[in-house]
């Protein structure tokens, strides 16, 4: 049987590996993101990738930005796809030539891609699961997700009469992950890219399943300037509403502290478009203040202060 | 468009696309109150930022989407940016 070179032509390694030329909107934190992981990742790698912006944005057929090896299969099965090329590079004795990372979306994770994550995580594959949580479907046009936060308004969950928004609280995913007893579980942000890429890299070192959450920030569904792509995701850092942690065998191991005095959310909440309708009444205020629980609530559980 | 079995397309040919259409604002590179942080590298998605030599950095316009992220974070404001006419 000819055998091929799983590794990417050498000319790239040095370069970005993903290439320019994708289609992402201005400002976008998925490809920041991206950027960042392939970079910590290096040239050795075999990547998936579940339906979802990450996907249309750099596979416009006949084109690609990947210049690493990439498969995109269907929206829930990036980690089932990523477990068979795990396995079959086993098989072939192959697994020390290159890593497997998975890729998905906060709906191609949390929803849609749950059971097939699960099974990945359940079967012990050598394998990195990257989300890119931008806390709603926004490829399809800002449906809300499972990782939606509270309170945000998406076009499934609009603001209005009878409504603030998005009802119910973000899913705890990475608590998900960890709960199958893994050996890595941790939570990034674009805002932080030298803790991407030290979470990247300490994760490929770690054989078994590893799971990392990246706060990427959609300057269209979170109706921000797009400028601001990197104040908005510091600010939900910041103010506790995104906590970064580390989990390692099921301890939190590791955690990004947030500054005294702490940072109220409203400074995160104004910025966005998607939380605009909570500075319109006075009755707002009471749901500013639930959002503020939730954020106490993560410094308190994390050990953030 | 003829689809081969696999539906394989050819590692970063995506290059072909001239994304620096879409700008709107255009980053102006000072290069002059430079220290060198190279966040605005860092921080590019498209990656199109690059370092010329220390403490000088350019950007590619031909795939620079003009989003104003480099100019927004650059630790000496050396980065302006201005309307672009076509």
């Amino acid at each position: 049987m000819a055998t091929t070179t799983l590794t990417a032509p050498t000319e790239h390694a040095c370069g970005p590996l993903l290439a320019a030329g994708h289609t992402a909107c201005t400002g976008c934190g998925e490809a920041l993101a991206a950027k960042l992981v392939l970079g910590a990742a290096g040239s050795n790698i075999i990547v998936t990738s579940a339906t979802g912006c990450l996907e249309v944005f750099t596979t416009r057929f006949p084109q690609s930005s990947w210049e690493v090896p990439f498969i995109h299969s269907l929206f829930e099965n990036s980690a089932a796809v990523a477990s068979g090329i795990e396995a079959a590079l086993k098989a072939l004795g192959r697994q020390n030539e290159a890593k497997v990372i998975a890729q998905g979306g906060d709906g191609g994770t949390a929803d849609i891609g749950l059971q097939a994550l699960s099974g990945m995580l359940e079967r012990g594959h050598d394998i990195l699961y990257v989300c890119y949580d931008n806390e709603a479907y926004m490829n399809t046009g800002v449906q809300r997700s499972g990782l939606t936060p509270f309170d945000c308004m998406t076009t499934t969950s609009p603001y209005g009469e009878y409504s603030w928004g998005n009802k119910h609280n973000k899913k705890d995913m990475p608590g998900i992950a960890a709960a199958h007893g893994i050996p890595y579980v941790a939570t990034a942000s674009v805002a932080f890219p030298k803790d991407i890429e030290n979470k990247v890299k300490k994760a490929l070192t770690i054989t078994g399943p590893k799971y990392l959450q990246i706060h990427s920030p959609c300057p269209l569904g979170w109706r921000s300037n797009p400028q601001l792509t990197i104040k908005v995701a510091k600010l939900a850092v910041e103010t506790g509403l995104y906590p970064i942690f580390e989990i390692e065998n099921g301890k939190v191991t590791k955690v990004r502290k947030v500054k005294t005095p702490k940072t109220p959310v409203e400074e995160y909440l104004k910025i966005q478009g998607r939380f605009a309708h909570l500075f319109k009444s006075a009755e707002a205020k009471e749901e500013i203040q639930k959002i503020q629980e939730i954020a106490d609530r993560n410094i308190e559980k994390y050990g953030l202060a | 468009m003829r689809l081969d079995l696999g539906a394989i397309a050819k590692a970063g040919t995506s290059k072909a696309n001239q994304t620096g259409s879409w700008r709107n604002f255009k980053p102006i590179f000072h290069q002059e109150k430079c220290i060198g942080c190279s966040l605005c590298k860092i921080y590019c998605p498209e990656g199109c930022v690059t370092m010329v030599e220390k403490k000088k950095y350019t950007v590619d316009y031909t795939y620079c989407k003009g989003c104003g992220i480099c100019a927004e974070e650059c630790s000496s404001s050396d980065i302006e940016m201005v309307m672009e006419e076509k």
